[in-house]
């Protein structure tokens, strides 16, 4: 099969002529837009399958766009690492966006509108495909700016604050990208290539030099940023909150992760932090500040009273948990943050779909006001987010448990006892605000007053709650197997040299 | 010292544009001026750059008979400016989504003072 000589990059050749194929196919028949949507990112999930495969059997796919060998052209690399978070993005994007159909429709009424949805959802898509999967510098700057935009436009078309939501994220954004093009020309001008492998191999030369350590401090500033990492996180609980649901079950799982893998890719693979600037401590700098803002996240999110807001607040802590993993640099700590991508990105998805139930069936997510009926009119989606939110608290056998388990073990390896602390902490509060919610569910009995608009309330269309059901089922699932996951794939994907 | 100021210029230069741009963007409160402090920072980037790309008595990098292949010091590096084209449609691309969410602001609350809009904001709820 010629075609499949090329699948590194076919996840985004797969994306982005989706995307511009949708407002074409809208023209004909505007359903057309949601079943191309699902075909391509569904299309796209199975070629990452394959390449994970690949990778597992051969090792890493150094794929030379073009010929063109680097560092002269732009090379896809995909290793153990970026194949499976490759895997976890497309087959969470096909899942939000097979839910999507009847919550774009409802929350973006105006007619003709979703078809544009669509197609900025795919450009987001394949500008992540793209993050992950570049070997080079500046690729990876563009590949940030085409997922931004689309990212701004799909905070955008949410309730009428959205905007001002998104204009925030736009201006803070852009600060963010802008710190990464000013590091990126510092290291370009002491070492001269924009090629990742190319750089490491320059690197040791030009370790002691200022430039060098100003430009990765600039550059993790810049992805810190994106990533949300504590005090940088200003941007994110209006722009999830503000978003429609669809769009923050997009964003949500998947858009803080991609920022964290380039630090990934930036601290341990390409400037090994002990090199980088004479033992500039970055990925402890990192660490601490996750520290901060677990505690920092989840105090907040107990604080609020909409569920999207909590989730979002919930967010800044969990991705908290893989600076964290950054901040250990021990091969327990990588482990634990790569398996925490793949199960906040589950967890979360799950969560903010089930919020778009909540707000799609009662008309809002305001936590004080559920009770027993939303349970007992929504079984499967009261079912599916009590199940998402143990596993945010981290009981297992669901995945949140695991990420936990590896995360501690490594804080043990390095005896950090404050980091542990941080973890056994932030699960307690965890429990606080998630148990407060499923309390409401389960034991506050209705008032007699909703009597006549509960009859209204019925479970959500079998569309939504399937895919609803299979994460609920994948917390569960993964969580048995992790050690699969863990073995087969994160244990190859530990950087060399990594303890 | 004044060896370093002067010898340097075009760098302070690039500094005095990015502290002005990030101030723009952070301290101002309207949004228009948010995002010419947006623009300003691009071009502060841009410059420093291209400025990376200089050098003396060197010439475009396309063969020249006269020079000859063997010396890489008589000619320029292309790279910077490729780069920085991609630079500016990003930039051109980023302020088109900034003017048109600032576009939606006034068009839902007339206004684009961020003070007065946290203001009109407040009788909203949040997005159902």
């Amino acid at each position: 099969m010629g075609i499949l000589n090329n699948s590194p990059a076919l996840p985004v050749l797969i994306l982005l002529p989706a995307a511009i194929l949708i407002p074409l196919a809208g023209l004909v028949r505007e359903r057309l837009a949601y079943h191309l949507a699902v075909l391509s990112t569904g299309l796209a999930a199975a070629v990452s399958a394959l390449n994970l495969a690949k990778v597992l059997e051969g090792g890493a796919i150094h794929y030379w766009l073009g010929g063109w060998f680097p560092p002269i052209g732009i090379e896809y690399v995909l290793d153990h690492l970026s194949a499976f978070i490759v895997l976890v993005v497309n087959v969470i994007a096909f899942l939000v966006i097979l839910h999507s159909r009847v919550l774009v429709a409802r929350e973006i009424p105006a007619p003709g509108k979703h078809v544009p949805y669509y197609a900025v959802a795919l450009l987001m898509l394949c500008g992540f495909n793209g993050i992950l999967v570049t070997g080079d510098f500046f690729n990876l700057y563009v590949w940030l700016e085409i997922s931004s935009l689309a990212l701004y436009g799909l905070v955008a078309v949410g309730g009428k604050k959205s905007a001002v939501a998104a204009f925030r994220y736009l201006i803070m954004g852009t600060i963010g990208a802008s710190f990464y093009l000013i590091g990126l020309a510092f290291l370009f001008t002491s070492t001269g290539t924009l090629n990742m492998a190319d750089m490491k191999a320059v690197f040791p030369h030009i370790a002691g030099q200022p430039a060098a350590a100003v430009g990765l401090v600039l550059m993790v500033v810049g992805f810190g940023l994106k990533m949300a990492l504590f005090p940088l996180h200003g941007w994110l609980p209006d722009a999830y909150t503000q978003a429609p649901s669809s769009s923050s079950a997009l964003i949500a799982p998947v858009g803080t992760k991609v920022a964290a893998y380039v630090l990934f890719r930036l601290l341990f693979f390409v400037f090994v932090p002990e090199e980088a600037g004479r033992g500039l401590p970055v990925a402890q700098a990192v660490g601490w500040l996750s520290a901060a803002g677990i505690i920092f996240g989840s105090v907040m999110a107990i604080a609020q009273k909409e569920m999207k807001r909590m989730l979002a607040y919930s967010s800044i802590a969990q991705i908290g948990y893989i600076g964290l993993g950054i901040g250990l640099a021990n091969s327990f700590g990588f482990i634990g943050a790569v398996l925490h991508v793949m199960n906040h990105a589950v967890m979360k998805a799950l969560l903010f779909l089930t919020a778009g139930h909540f707000r799609m069936r009662l008309g809002h997510s305001r936590i004080p006001e559920l009770d027993e009926t939303a349970r007992r009119r929504m079984p499967w989606t009261t079912a599916a987010f009590s199940v998402g939110a143990l596993s945010m608290v981290g009981l297992p056998p669901a995945v949140g448990f695991f990420s936990k388990w590896y995360l501690a073990l490594g804080t043990i390896d390095r005896s950090n006892w404050i980091f542990l602390g941080v973890i056994l902490a932030s699960s307690l509060l965890n429990a606080v605000y998630f148990f407060r919610v499923i309390e409401r569910l389960y034991l506050v009995k209705s008032g007699p007053k909703d009597g006549e608009s509960e009859s209204a309330v019925s479970e959500a269309p079998a569309s939504m709650l399937l895919p609803v059901l299979l994460l609920a089922a994948a917390i569960i699932v993964l969580g048995l197997l992790n050690a699969f996951v863990v073995k087969g794939v994160l244990q190859a994907a530990v950087p060399p040299g990594m303890t | 010292m004044s060896e370093f100021l002067l010898g340097h210029y075009g760098y302070w230069l690039v500094f005095v544009l990015m502290a002005l741009g990030l101030y723009g963007m952070v301290v101002k409160r309207n949004l228009v001026k948010k995002l010419i402090g947006m623009a300003v920072l691009q071009v502060a980037i841009i410059m420093f750059y291209v400025s990376t790309a200089v050098k003396w008595e060197a010439t475009i990098p396309i063969l020249d008979p006269a020079l000859g292949a063997s010396d890489p010091a008589r000619y320029i590096s292309p790279l910077q400016h490729c780069l920085m084209l991609t630079a500016i449609v990003v930039g051109v691309a980023t302020s088109g989504v900034g003017y048109a969410l600032v576009v939606t602001i006034w068009n839902r609350y007339k206004t684009l003072d961020e003070g007065e809009l946290l203001e009109r904001m407040k009788d909203d709820g949040d997005s159902e």
